[in-house]
């Protein structure tokens, strides 16, 4: 028996994504890079029942922002500069998934040690896409509703609790 | 010691290894453009199969997939043959570890008769269809996502949870990874396997496992920590010590999260079964009554069964009764190198540590591992060779024993730093609940 332990390529537990980085919440409560997106919701400062959902085009970098209800964002007013909400989505994708992640998915190449990502980006307007990623956020949270079950589960031998060592 | 007995590999496994890494690379370029060295390979594979039951099955759908038409049912054969495979490979290294251990095992029981998968499956087998004729290569942002409205489907019926469980697991990998075609190393036999087990899973009328009512005392051994990034569970694997004798068994509470709830905020989730976690962070036994006990060992845990017991060191459980308990035959269809993990009880350093399995969510670390001079674990086959992964060790540090369990932090961190490291990551959870009781009833 060899002492080096199964190539990538035949582990059956080879690691493939990197688990998220713990942040908070409050403020931005759901990011994700999904759909050719970066897009997640943003908590009203001054309405505890508005949220904003914005979206960045990984592509165009075009973006928006919207309530819930479908109203336009006022700071960003249909145009191309990044309002507080986008500003705050954006640093909180950072924060969870890391610089890295985040640029290669916008597909921009920003000065090593940045993490300041908005230089780099050449945004422009972009349609709304407002109810998409509310009811993404809405199926996220739906999870926690889900009951607990005790079934044995045998196929979660594959999926080993995130270490702290690659966090 | 265990570590020389375990040394020889059993014969055949690297055969059978082979013609399975064979199969699994048809699927990274996809059944729909095989050449011809990977048609041979899947061949090989129908070819293993001469003079066994499934020798028509293997030889037809491996000849039509070759010939182009790739079908539910030649796919269902093409995962049959490599969930036999490897469940070969499975039986010959447990029987491999039982004759090196002297671990006892029961045989299988007698067949179940089949539980029906009452829980929608055809959207799953269609998703799995199309990432086989695409091959991982081939998966896109549009495929990868293409098995969530299942995943939704089978999570709102509670016989589709372990299917369900298994495909947002997968899906969630290959969203992240897509698109496949530029990544530098594709997992090959990881995604393989969670695609075979899958497609299995997908199948109609699938055996219902046999099981029995069972009670007496709960000892545990060790918590065993699985997540991915919505889900989170807690296998404990213990002792039950029932009139008849002691079995290793094994029980499992899961709860349901999302990606933000992570380390050990996640024990938060699983706030339901209080008992259970009670007594990995408090080091006690459980009392338990007419449980529903497996023949795979698997105890269906229930808190209205349980009662709080007294104080138990599992190292102490595991010096004077692991050697005589009985283990349980694992379920035909689930058997696979990558699912042993078989408790013992070693000095320090007998085999090499998976430290990649040491939880973010409980007090193990590589150090405290590296200076143990007992752990007490779970040894696995990482596809080459047998493994430890810690779930407690006695170590010294600074010339002072040191204990630490992997559940230690079943209700909480018990570590300063840590607790106040969950505190502020713990208000992710109530943070998420505030906002769905918002917004979600509307």
């Amino acid at each position: 028996m060899t002492s080096e332990g199964a190539a990538f390529e035949r582990r059956s537990t080879a690691p493939v994504m990197a688990p998220v980085r713990a942040r908070k919440l409050a403020k931005v409560p759901f990011v994700e890079l999904s759909e050719g997106r970066l897009q997640g919701v943003v908590s009203s400062g001054s309405d505890v029942e508005r949220v904003y959902v914005s979206s960045i085009t990984a592509a165009e970098h075009g973006l928006s922002c919207n309530t819930n209800n479908n109203r336009p964002c006022g700071g960003l007013g249909g145009g191309a500069r990044p309002c507080n909400h986008l500003k705050a989505l954006l640093e909180a994708a950072v924060a969870q998934y890391g610089v890295e992640r985040v640029a290669r998915y916008l597909k921009v190449e920003p000065p090593s040690g940045e993490t300041d990502l908005w230089p780099a980006l050449r945004p422009v307007a972009a349609p709304q896409r407002a109810a998409e990623v509310f009811s993404g956020f809405l199926r996220h949270l739906a999870y926690l509703e889900v009951p607990p079950t005790t079934e044995p589960l045998p196929d979660l031998q594959w999926f080993p609790a995130a270490s702290a060592a690659v966090r | 010691m265990l570590s020389d007995a375990l040394r020889a590999r059993p014969a055949g496994l690297d055969e059978v290894l082979s013609l399975v890494d064979g199969l699994d690379d048809a699927l990274v370029h996809g059944l729909a453009r095989l050449d011809d060295e990977r048609a041979a390979a899947l061949e090989a594979v129908a070819g293993a199969f001469d003079g066994s039951p499934l020798a028509g099955r293997a030889a037809d759908a491996i000849g039509k997939i070759v010939a182009g038409t790739v079908t539910d049912d030649h796919l269902a054969a093409l995962a049959g043959c490599r969930v036999a495979l490897l469940g070969a490979a499975h039986d010959a290294l447990v029987a491999g570890f039982d004759a090196a251990s002297g671990r006892a095992r029961e045989p299988w029981a007698a067949p179940g008769g089949p539980a029906g998968a009452g829980h929608p499956v055809a959207g799953s087998r269609s998703w799995l269809r199309e990432l086989a004729i695409a091959g991982w290569r081939g998966v896109d942002h549009e495929l990868a996502a293409g098995g969530a409205p299942t995943v939704r489907a089978l999570l709102a019926e509670p016989s589709g949870r372990r299917l369900a469980v298994l495909l947002d697991g997968f899906g969630a990998e290959l969203r992240a990874a897509a698109p496949v075609a530029t990544l530098p190393r594709v997992p090959v036999r990881r995604w393989a396997d969670l695609w075979t087990r899958a497609l299995v899973l997908s199948q109609d009328g699938l055996p219902a496992e046999p099981s029995a009512p069972a009670g007496g005392r709960l000892l545990i051994l060790g918590a065993d920590l699985h997540e991915h990034p919505t889900v989170f569970r807690c296998q404990v694997h213990g002792l039950l010590e029932t009139g008849a004798g002691v079995r290793l068994v094994r029980t499992s509470v899961a709860a349901a999260k999302v990606d933000t709830i992570s380390g050990p905020s996640a024990w938060r989730m699983l706030g339901a079964f209080p008992i259970l976690l009670g007594a990995l962070a408090e080091h006690r036994s459980v009392e338990v009554s007419q449980m529903t006990l497996t023949a795979s060992g698997d105890l269906i845990w229930d808190e209205s069964r349980a009662a709080p017991g007294e104080p138990a060191d599992p190292f102490t459980t595991a010096r004077v009764l692991l050697a005589g308990a009985v283990a349980s035959a694992t379920a035909p269809l689930d058997r696979h190198p990558a699912a042993i993990a078989e408790p013992v009880l070693l000095a320090g350093g007998e085999f090499e540590a998976d430290t990649d399995r040491l939880p973010a969510a409980g007090p193990l670390t590589p150090e405290l591992v590296a200076g143990a001079s007992a752990v007490l674990g779970l040894l696995r086959f990482d596809g080459v060779r047998w493994v430890v992964q810690p779930l407690a060790v006695q170590a010294t540090v600074r010339k002072k024993p040191v204990v630490a369990h992997s559940g230690d932090w079943a209700l909480g961190p018990t570590d300063a730093k840590a607790a106040k490291a969950e505190a502020a990551a713990g208000g992710a959870v109530e943070v998420l609940r505030e906002r769905a009781g918002r917004l979600l009833r509307k």
